[in-house]
């Protein structure tokens, strides 16, 4: 039932969802709608009928008494229990399993991202597994934006800007922070939104369940045709807030390894570069 | 009173007045010139939305002007820096300069000694100051405009580090935010001292109208949620100017160069004490409205409001309540489970007395005989119009559709809904109902029902849309209306809908402002009508209109029953005043 009714969020203009949590969140909105629209239908349809009915050349006489009957008090109370089970049946159950029943750390991909004005930094761990340092003095826009230490677990990590590749069905942690401002991370398709707060690392994760391609597909024909997943920026973080985008794009597995083999190519050409 | 025998010369009666009418009236004007203002400032960012960067029609030429002076680059369009400096200060000068003033000074100063029978506040001296010292903050906040890098543009929220290392507008922003808290502290003292001590003989706390009960309750929430965001303001102020990190963690870099600061301090250690304050804020935006609607539904049912205690008894439990919510604006900070459980819990609770609130005014209708005058009609377009605000609070205040909503454009629809049609709504229901008292002059009711409903149908234009771009996950505070994101793109349509109704929202007040300085210019009748609408309260029964000088009353009144007394069984009139034996 809670499916069901939930479903009222098909309604409401929610972008196509792509993660595996996702419903649960739509769900949840549809249900706190239905509540939404039923006692607003009924306080209009009271207010009408009232201002009709007692309308001064109507009703000339006021009544000292007025209301008599405990029908307003069903009604509140109604409206108690009702968001006695959004808050306890719904959105408590589910804030927990979305934020606390953490994935096998053996299966999910670990991600860093460092937001800057106005830029998305991803960081993978590479084949070791293992992210490398990050040092503050080696911080340079141009070449290494997140100042990481190239050596030991850095040798073979990949930091790419305003560019996250992720596998489809399949779980990822992302650790979030900042270098400068506070910034806000979310993939609205995702259902995930979670601020980036200088001096934190947050973690949070979640599980795509559809390809780029699949979402491009799904789009055809509307407004928003050629447009896959961004992150967009939803903390005012300066005067590019407003394009501070990055792009997303989920791949099967296949696609999603060689795009990291391809993207450890650039790291061997950048040191050559350097010498 | 002696006051009222000696002439008074024109600066002590009229600028540096003592009496808390007049006081309450220059807290009025000035704050509906900041309304306004406020109101011009977003209807500029509406084109900026609607077209962006493209120049701004009748007023691209000003819109340059200023930035340049900010050193913004524009051909008459509105860049995006000054876009920011726009919603920060559109926030900032409506809550702080328009609302808050003219809901707790304007109406809390001239009406609440009137109602409780008292001859002025209980410090005089210190309402006028209080009224000097929010302008003084009003002209700090005014002259920010004009700085290199212009006003403040960190958002009313102010979060640091962004406000941290903004451009010099935010130190005019925090000083300015200084004197107006100080300005609501010395009022809302005042308030709740006159309430307890200079109440007439007989007015005991159940026969309080309940206008004054709404704004005792809201001169606590001042007095006990403005310091801790003053202190929060100093230590901003001090991180700018004197180098401390309060709100600054270790390790920023900025543009590729290191912050060279101490560190250490906490980002959020802000936002905790920003929303301490700003959330019951909020309720001290409402409840005076509530307040106001309560006067205006029992004159116009003719009938008592229903369950009065249980009104009182919920803006009381609402105020205490309101400290304990403002975590539900930082749900996505990366808060544990057990602050979330908490601050959620605790928002479904503050939203039982809400419901109990509105449904007191809806059946206070019930069994009315009901006129529909202009400040009816605001206050009956007020009820659905609060009830979508705080309906869509609900999605909001539950920490799991709040991840999906989370500054979105449904916040931004949620709280305008709240304030706009819902404050600003009874704002006009009060201007138009004690009009004549202020004046002794009524205003044209053609006018004012123009007014409304053009004003209700707009702002629905206006709002609505807000909520349709929030669930489709457009985020707030974009300068370009969400035009740079994919997701955004199957609703910038509505930005056109939405800006259209801002600017013929602006031309439904031609008629309001039309009538106020119409009427203010008209012949005043002789011997004007007292009590016009026939009401009960102290203020309509026992003063002229205007009332007298310094001092009010000609005779103190004695109170010998409730506020609301109207259509009595067995009464002569369908009215008993409070004061008749």
């Amino acid at each position: 039932m809670i499916e069901s009714l939930g479903s009222i969020s098909k309604y409401l203009g929610l972008p196509i969802n792509s993660s595996s949590h996702g419903h649960m969140i739509d769900n949840m909105i549809g249900w706190v709608h239905w509540l939404m629209i039923l006692l607003f239908i009924g306080w209009g349809a009271y207010l009408i009928i009232t201002v009709i009915k007692f309308n001064s050349k109507n009703n000339p006489k006021a009544n000292y008494n007025g209301v008599q009957s405990h029908y307003s008090q069903y009604a509140e109370y109604g409206v108690i229990v009702f968001e006695a089970f959004l808050l306890i049946g719904l959105s408590i159950p589910l804030y927990s399993q979305l934020k606390t029943s953490l994935p096998n750390n053996n299966e999910v991909h670990h991600v860093r991202v460092i937001a800057q004005q106005f830029a998305w930094n991803i960081h993978y761990p590479g084949d070791d597994g293992k992210f490398g340092d990050t040092d503050i003095n080696l911080v340079d826009e141009e070449s290494n934006p997140i100042g990481l230490v190239r050596d030991g677990n850095g040798a073979d990590d990949i930091v790419t800007i305003n560019q996250m590749h992720l596998p489809v069905n399949q779980q990822v942690m992302i650790h979030l922070s900042s270098k400068d401002v506070i910034h806000s991370f979310g993939i609205p398709e995702m259902r995930i939104k979670q601020d980036a707060i200088p001096g934190m690392t947050i973690p949070f994760f979640f599980t795509p369940t559809m390809t780029t391609d699949d979402f491009l597909q799904k789009i055809n024909g509307t407004k928003r045709e050629g447009k896959g997943y961004e992150i967009a920026c939803a903390q005012l973080c300066g005067n590019s807030h407003y394009r501070m985008k990055g792009y997303v794009t989920i791949d099967t597995e296949e696609k999603y390894n060689s795009w990291l083999v391809e993207q450890a190519e650039y790291i061997e050409e950048e040191e050559d570069d350097d010498w | 009173m002696s006051d009222s025998h000696h002439e008074e010369s024109f600066w002590r009666k009229y600028i540096f007045s003592t009496d808390h009418k007049v006081i309450g009236i220059q807290y009025g004007i000035t704050a509906l010139l900041f309304l306004f203002l406020g109101f011009s400032l977003m209807m500029v960012m509406r084109w900026q939305l609607a077209y962006p960067d493209t120049a701004v029609p009748i007023v691209g030429s000003l819109v340059k002007w200023l930035a340049d002076l900010n050193g913004f680059a524009s051909d008459g369009n509105l860049p995006a820096d000054l876009y920011n400096v726009f919603g920060a200060m559109h926030g900032t000068i409506m809550i702080f300069l328009g609302v808050v003033p003219i809901i707790v000074g304007a109406f809390g100063n001239y009406l609440v000694p009137l109602q409780i029978g008292a001859p002025d506040m209980a410090f005089p001296k210190l309402n006028m100051a209080s009224y000097w010292v929010y302008f003084v903050g009003g002209v700090v906040m005014l002259v920010s405009f004009f700085l290199p890098g212009g006003a403040a543009n960190s958002g009313w929220t102010a979060y640091p580090p962004l406000s941290d290392i903004a451009t010099t507008g935010q130190t005019y922003w925090l000083i300015g935010m200084v004197f107006l808290i100080t300005s609501s502290l010395l009022g809302s003292m005042n308030i709740i001292v006159t309430i307890v001590q200079l109440r007439a003989e007989g007015m005991t706390w159940m026969r309080l109208p309940f206008f004054v009960w709404s704004q005792l309750v809201t001169s606590f929430l001042l007095v006990l949620a403005f310091p801790p965001l003053e202190a929060a303001g100093i230590f901003q102020l001090m991180d700018r100017v004197f180098g401390t990190s309060f709100f600054l963690p270790s390790g920023l870099v900025i543009g590729g160069e290191i912050l060279k600061v101490s560190g250490g301090g906490s980002p959020l250690l802000w936002q905790h004490l920003f929303w301490f304050l700003a959330h019951p804020e909020v309720y001290v935006l409402i409840l005076p409205g509530m307040g106001i609607l309560a006067e205006v539904i029992a004159n116009n049912t003719r009938k008592p409001i229903w369950g009065y205690k249980s009104l009182v008894y919920s803006a009381t439990f609402l105020g205490f309540m309101s400290f304990l919510v403002w975590a539900h604006h930082m749900f996505l900070t990366g808060m544990g489970q057990g602050m979330s459980v908490f601050f959620q819990t605790t928002t479904m609770i503050i939203s039982v007395p809400s419901v109990i609130i509105l449904t007191c005014f809806m059946l206070s209708l019930w069994g009315g005989s009901i006129r529909f005058t202009t400040p009816m009609l605001f206050a009956l377009g007020w009820m659905p119009m609060f009830g979508i605000g705080g309906l869509t609070g609900l999605p909001l205040g539950l920490s799991t559709p709040d991840i999906h909503l989370h500054d979105t454009y449904y916040v931004i629809g949620h709280f305008h809904y709240v304030v706009a049609p819902g404050t600003i709504f009874a704002i006009f229901a009060g201007i138009y109902y004690w009009f004549p008292k202020m004046t002794g002059k009524m205003l044209n009711e053609t006018l004012g029902k123009v007014h409304f409903y053009f004003s209700f149908i707009f702002m629905n234009g206006l709002f609505w849309p807000m909520l349709i771009q929030g669930l489709g996950g457009v985020s707030r505070r974009l300068s370009d209306g969400g035009a740079s994101y994919a997701h955004a793109q199957e609703f910038l349509h509505w930005n056109v809908v939405m800006s259209y109704s801002a600017w013929l929202l602006a031309v439904a007040q031609i008629p309001f402002i039309y009538n106020l300085i119409k009427t203010l210019l008209a012949d005043k009748s002789p011997n004007p009508d007292p009590n016009p609408w026939n009401a009960t309260t102290v203020e309509w029964t026992d003063t002229t209109s205007p009332p007298l000088g310094h001092g009010n009353f000609e005779k103190t009144p004695v109170v010998h029953r409730g506020p609301y007394e109207y259509s009595v069984p067995g009464e002569s009139t369908d009215f008993t005043p409070q004061t008749q034996n």
